[in-house]
């Protein structure tokens, strides 16, 4: 099996608290901790189980810039063994049809039988997958918690509403969108990070995927963020505040009062 | 402005909720008539019943599509819509894997989870949507002027009335070859847990920020304390790191929950997660002020479960 996981660095929204800038119009961006997209990192992982198993070789794929190359070294880390990385001043505000774009035309010059991508990633658009795949003609299913592989098809099991399991049959080569839960993510040390630290990662731009420059970026982006705001709230919660001690004491009244205790 | 068409979820032969809030969106950027779509098969009560919420409804009838399998769907889909088409969905696990699919081959653009319309501006239609898993909102527009496909987040925008006389238009014949490279075997559906949370009447329900495993039992402890009526539940990432099993899960894929407490612990309030909690009194604890939790509890706590729960827990239990 040749496997392409598509991957995005992102902020890390465990490590960071998401506020505006002073503007009032964009996230404060500096001190944000990255890290590879949560979705993204199942989807590596099952496509090293998928490799150990059935051989093969996994690729981890990005459109970035020079930073997302961390984000490549550390699923190359985990066990990928190749990554491509795509960079183009001309890829730069693409919205998720541009990116879905670069990503197929990526697909289309190697020679895959399955491409994952995580569920959805910091915007939750939830859309590149399902792009690609249309760009591409391959079949789809999202939202994917099972994979079994047979010969020239696979099963793969879907996540829908109220913890049920959707079954389909596929045939290869196909687009998954993986979800969380699917596998337990490996760990990756700082030893394995170190030995692929000077490994080297082709870097393609839009004149080496054959595309036009034109069909992706902000100049084709149909959808655009226009800006960041926090919504004013009508309700919201009343906050007990006051030393551990009061707070506890108005809480177990409260709770009191509703019939919990 | 182009045709505005929205699609009608539908179970066990009844129309979701869903379809009176894709009317209401719809309305907010255009003044012009929406098209309910029923697609499935043997569907012509639902037609009926999504005719007396729409003008218009287009029908699309074929045993392929007795399940929603959104391969099959999408190529119906193609076939019956016209170019340029604008098409509204509610933002399930169905249009996930449908919808974007969808804007690639009517050639238009496509903005997922959307949680309200500002209107539009000519082909400009103005978007609200959250980033980071609700942490902060955004302004975004969309350029329907080749088409879109928009999903809407269930429950975001207020039903509309909807009082239509509708007539249903059959485009069975129009939906053309169905054969897909994807074909649906079955559901499957959850193993029983040992515990039902639904049946409990408060629910220490934690989340990522109760960061380490072992920490479960500061949870644990606080039920007892509580007593008989208490369950532990949790959000999705403790299910994901197999801490808890998945018949606790709280939300959208996971279990609904309506107990008379229900005790947000380190959990940030995400929409999945929230979609499972249909009432009770909500006391939300977060380290995080600023946490989207905060907007939709009763009650608020700035403080650190690690330390604040086994502190309330010793109060409650010095109590009894
Ligand atoms: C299709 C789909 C379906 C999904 N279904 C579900 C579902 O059914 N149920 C579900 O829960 N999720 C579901 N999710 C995932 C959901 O989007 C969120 O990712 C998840 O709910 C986040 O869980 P959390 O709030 O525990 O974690 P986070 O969002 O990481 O929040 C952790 C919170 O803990 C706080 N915190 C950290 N440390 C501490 C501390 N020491 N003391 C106090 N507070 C602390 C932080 O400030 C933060 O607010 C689904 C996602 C998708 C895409």
């Amino acid at each position: 099996m040749e496997i392409l996981v598509c991957v995005k660095r992102v902020p890390d929204t465990a490590e960071n608290e998401i506020v505006l800038n002073s503007d009032g119009n964009d996230i404060e961006r500096d001190d944000l901790v990255y890290s590879v997209n949560e979705w993204d990192n199942y989807a590596v992982e099952e496509a090293i189980r998928i490799v150990e198993e059935k051989g093969g070789c996994v690729t981890v794929v990005t459109v970035g810039d020079d930073d997302a190359d961390e984000v490549l070294r550390r699923e190359m880390a985990m066990g990928a063994e190749k990554a491509i990385l795509l960079k183009d001043d001309a890829f730069e505000g693409s919205d998720a049809k541009g990116i879905a774009t670069i990503l197929a035309a990526c697909v289309k010059k190697g020679n895959y039988d399955l491409v994952l991508s995580g569920a959805q990633a910091d915007q939750g658009f939830a859309a590149v997958g399902g792009m690609m795949a249309a760009i591409l003609d391959y079949p789809y299913a999202s939202l994917v918690n099972k994979i079994e592989i047979g010969s020239g098809n696979i099963t793969v099991g879907r996540e829908i509403e109220g913890g049920n399991q959707e079954m389909n049959e596929m045939a290869l080569p196909c687009v998954l969108s993986i979800q969380t839960g699917i596998n337990e993510p490996r760990y990756v040390g700082v030893r394995g990070i170190r030995k692929v630290a000077s490994v080297d990662i082709p870097v393609f731009g839009a004149g080496d995927l054959g595309l036009d420059a034109a069909s992706v970026g902000e100049g084709a982006a149909k959808v655009k963020r226009v800006d960041y705001f926090i919504p004013e709230t009508g309700e919201g919660a009343e906050m007990l505040t006051g030393s551990t001690d009061d707070i506890i004491s108005k809480l177990i009244e409260i709770m009191k009062a509703n019939g919990g205790l | 402005m182009a045709q505005v068409f929205a699609y009608v979820s539908h179970k066990n032969g009844a129309v979701d909720d869903t379809a009176k809030e894709l009317l209401a969106a719809a309305k907010k950027f255009t003044d012009a008539s929406v098209t309910g779509i029923v697609v499935g098969s043997g569907v012509d009560a639902v037609a009926a019943e999504a005719a007396k919420i729409f003008a218009e409804v287009i029908k699309i009838d074929n045993a392929a599509l007795a399940y929603p399998n959104a391969e099959v769907v999408r190529k119906a889909l193609v076939n019956v819509l016209p170019a340029g088409s604008v098409v509204l969905f509610a933002h399930d696990t169905f249009a996930m894997d449908l919808a974007p699919g969808l804007s690639i081959k009517l050639g238009g653009a496509f903005a997922s989870d959307i949680v309200d319309i500002e209107g539009a501006d000519g082909n400009t239609v103005k978007l609200i949507r959250q980033e980071f898993s609700g942490s902060v909102s955004t302004h975004t527009t969309i350029d329907i002027s080749t088409g879109a496909v928009i999903n809407m987040r269930p429950g975001a925008v207020a039903a509309a009335d909807a009082t239509a006389a509708g007539t249903v238009v059959d485009k069975s014949a129009a939906a053309g070859d169905l054969a897909s490279k994807r074909t649906f075997l079955k559901v499957v559906e959850p193993e029983a847990g040992d515990v039902d949370i639904t049946k409990a009447d408060v629910l220490v329900s934690i989340g990522r920020g109760i960061q380490d495993q072992e920490n479960i039992q500061i949870a644990v402890d606080l039920k007892e304390a509580i007593g008989a009526a208490a369950e532990v539940s949790c959000s999705r990432p403790i299910v994901d790191a197999k801490w808890m099993d998945a018949s606790r899960q709280v939300g959208t894929s996971g279990k609904t929950v309506k107990p008379k407490i229900y005790m947000a612990c380190g959990i940030s309030g995400s929409f999945q997660h929230m979609g499972g909690v249909k009432g009770g009194f909500i006391i939300a604890i977060n380290k995080n002020p600023n946490a989207p939790i905060f907007q939709v509890a009763n009650v608020g706590i700035e403080a650190d479960i690690v330390e604040f729960l086994p502190a309330l827990a010793e109060k409650i239990g010095e109590m009894k």
